[in-house]
């Protein structure tokens, strides 16, 4: 039986856990409601871990280094958007060669950076309440990030939703011709949604070595991007869904801790497996009604747009 | 400004020359990174493109790269050109490589000439298994097979790693993570005595050969492709996307799994976490720099075994971290993506209204 102090710690690393995939997921669903699918999420991720981690040693700023990560990201997803949506290139191969890329570029950057720590990590609590028995060391111990992806999550339901500039992301992602017809620049829009995916996917990666696993180790990101990207489709491409499937994953990958940490006979790489297998399991139940996820995509998801002369 | 336009028919110089001008730019882009790391570039070049090729043991060096490339990418441009997107193929490589270890391992000094291909058949076997898997999920239920195929490669490497560390691990090992290093009657014959080069790359000849017929001159592989380029033609015409799917997918996961299977059985030897070698990734863009194209195959998957061997070098002669290989895979894929565009589109100064 579990005692209720490690529950709360299975509450708080699945919450950490969670974060991660949920900033990306988020990043991703942005531009895939504009219409534009980014296989590049890894390699965005893995760049921008290093390059946050690097501008974290060498300035002593978490800050900046969420910065340098966010900015790496956004960079790496403008040089995508413009060969997708200017030149019109495959937007599955690109993005592979954006992941491919990133995770070359990560590992030969951050051969200098294996051997540097970070600046002290700071406890973060929230005071009074931190301290409350159970819910504290559960709920409120946490980085600033995790409160903000929680907040992202509601602030682009609204957005999405409720907001005329969400309409027009929307309404680019459902039929550019009409958005284009309406006199909205279809392709500028998209290169922003396309930056504001992959500033937050850089987010998402800082947080892996700045938070998560605070240091750096080559291709540390282990798929995370991939389970984002799964994630928008086994979300709908609905915000708050996003941010509960991003928890289910938490768990699962927590739950391979907790139950060595129990002594559970199983070796420790069949764990490992659970949260790939649980992607491709919940992946598969979802997936099951074509008619259902048909209904829910952006129409225009992984199509170029041209506008006529 | 300038304004893209399509071109009133593909431009044939650029269909060839794309390849080229995209690593002309990959090599610019190189000769910066080494300037920028205050290395020689010209010594920089020289380990990509000379040494690589400088001496008979190289070149057997090199095709040890070059035969695993070639068979992925085969069964992926059959994908690719089928319009499914079978980004797994490092993991069917890898259950390729743990099947035919499996047989391998279970050789005896007695063993007859038959083990051999019988530990090639079950690579090929276990790869084809393993993209079963993404193949059953699509057809059945609609399931991404870009994602599936993609989780399944950290399963199939949580199994290797499970096997090499467990059941599998040499009892003689000293505990390494690592089976018993293979009789000589389940490993792959080599050419030339004191040179790695071994039967693979006749293997990957008729591969090739085999391929080109399938694509250019069988009715299946002409299915296969209008179901990719045009799928609403193909249902009328009453083509089977879902033999497509099972026929790609199949094929790709089989040429995977050889390839796995040959490289344990060849100049690895062994079963060891350090099996998979990214092979499946690099030959993604083998793939697309070879125009999915057997022949243009060839010629991607040589250049990018001059990656692999000049990183290596890179590493061991000028101090440059192996990654580079890495960097100028992906720079290629952009840069071919790239150009590729202005095959089918050119640039055209246009005066602003």
């Amino acid at each position: 039986m579990i005692s209720a102090e490690s529950l709360a710690l299975l509450i708080a690393a699945t919450l950490n856990a969670g974060t991660v995939v949920a900033l990306a997921s988020l990043g991703l669903l942005i531009n895939e409601r504009a219409g534009v699918l980014n296989l590049g999420a890894e390699g965005m991720m893995l760049v921008a871990a290093i390059a946050g981690y690097a501008a974290c040693v060498h300035t002593g700023s978490d800050l900046v280094g969420f910065a340098a990560a966010a900015g790496a990201g956004a960079l790496l997803a403008a040089a995508f958007g413009v060969l997708v949506i200017w030149l019109g290139t495959n937007q599955y191969a690109t993005g592979l060669a954006l992941s491919l890329f990133g995770t070359g570029l990560s590992a030969f950057v951050g051969i200098t950076y294996t051997q540097l720590r970070l600046p002290e990590r700071v406890n973060h609590a929230i005071p009074y309440l931190a301290d409350l028995p159970f819910v504290g060391p559960a709920f409120f111990r946490h980085h600033p990030l995790v409160y903000a992806t929680i907040a992202l999550a509601i602030g682009l339901t609204w957005f999405l939703l409720r907001s005329r500039a969400g309409l027009v992301l929307r309404a680019v992602g459902e039929s550019p011709e009409s958005a284009h017809a309406l006199g909205y620049a279809v392709r500028p829009i998209r290169l922003l949604a396309v930056c504001v995916g992959g500033a937050l996917c850089g987010v998402a990666g800082a947080y892996i070595s700045l938070v998560y696993t605070p240091l750096w180790v080559e291709g540390m990101v282990a798929g995370k991007g991939w389970i984002a990207l799964a994630l928008t489709t086994f979300a709908t491409w609905r915000p708050l869904r996003v941010l509960l499937g991003a928890y289910l994953f938490g768990g699962v990958t927590m739950l391979q801790f907790q139950l060595q940490g129990q002594g559970v006979q199983v070796p420790s790489q069949l764990l490992t497996m659970l949260p790939y297998l649980a992607t491709i399991v919940v992946l598969v139940l979802i997936s099951r009604n074509p008619t259902w996820i048909r209904i829910n995509m952006p129409a225009s998801l992984g199509k170029p747009f041209h506008p006529g002369a | 400004m300038f304004k893209l336009e399509p071109r009133p028919a593909p431009s044939k110089l650029l269909t060839f020359t794309s390849p080229l001008i995209a690593l002309a730019i990959t090599v610019l882009v190189g000769v910066a990174l080494f300037v920028a790391l205050g290395k020689d570039p010209l010594a920089g070049l020289q380990m990509f493109f000379v040494e690589p090729l400088k001496s008979g043991y190289a070149l057997s060096e090199l095709s040890l790269k070059a035969t695993p490339l070639v068979l992925i990418a085969l069964g992926l441009s059959v994908c690719f050109r089928a319009n499914l997107w079978n980004i797994g193929a490092e993991g069917q490589f890898i259950l390729g490589a743990v099947c035919a270890g499996g047989v391998a391992m279970q050789a005896t000094p007695e063993s007859g000439p038959l083990l051999m291909p019988a530990v090639l058949a079950a690579g090929a076997l276990g790869g084809m298994a393993w993209a079963g898997i993404v193949a059953l999920l699509r057809d059945r239920f609609n399931a991404s097979e870009i994602l599936v195929s993609l989780m399944l490669v950290y399963v199939a490497e949580m199994l290797l790693s499970y096997l090499v560390y467990g059941p599998w691990k040499d009892p003689n090992g000293y505990n390494f993570p690592q089976t018993i290093t293979f009789l000589e009657a389940a490993r792959v014959p080599k050419l030339v005595q004191g040179w790695r080069m071994n039967i693979g790359m006749f293997i990957a000849a008729v591969a090739v050969v085999g391929f080109a017929v399938f694509l250019y001159r069988t009715f299946a592989g002409f299915q296969l492709q209008v179901g990719g380029l045009a799928p609403a033609a193909a249902r009328y015409a009453g083509f089977s996307s879902r033999r497509a799917l099972w026929t790609a997918l199949l094929l790709s996961g089989g040429m995977a799994g050889l390839a796995g299977a040959l490289d344990v059985a060849g100049p690895q030897g062994q079963l060891t976490p350090y099996v998979p070698l990214g092979y499946g990734f690099a030959a993604i863009i083998v793939a697309f720099v070879g125009r999915l194209n057997p022949f243009g195959i060839v010629f991607s998957a040589v250049l990018m075994s001059m990656f692999y061997i000049g990183g290596e070098l890179a590493q061991s002669r000028l101090g440059l971290p192996k990654a580079l290989t890495g960097v100028f895979q992906g720079l290629l894929l952009f840069a071919l993506l790239a150009c590729d565009t202005f095959i089918h589109q050119r640039l055209r100064w246009v005066s602003k209204k």
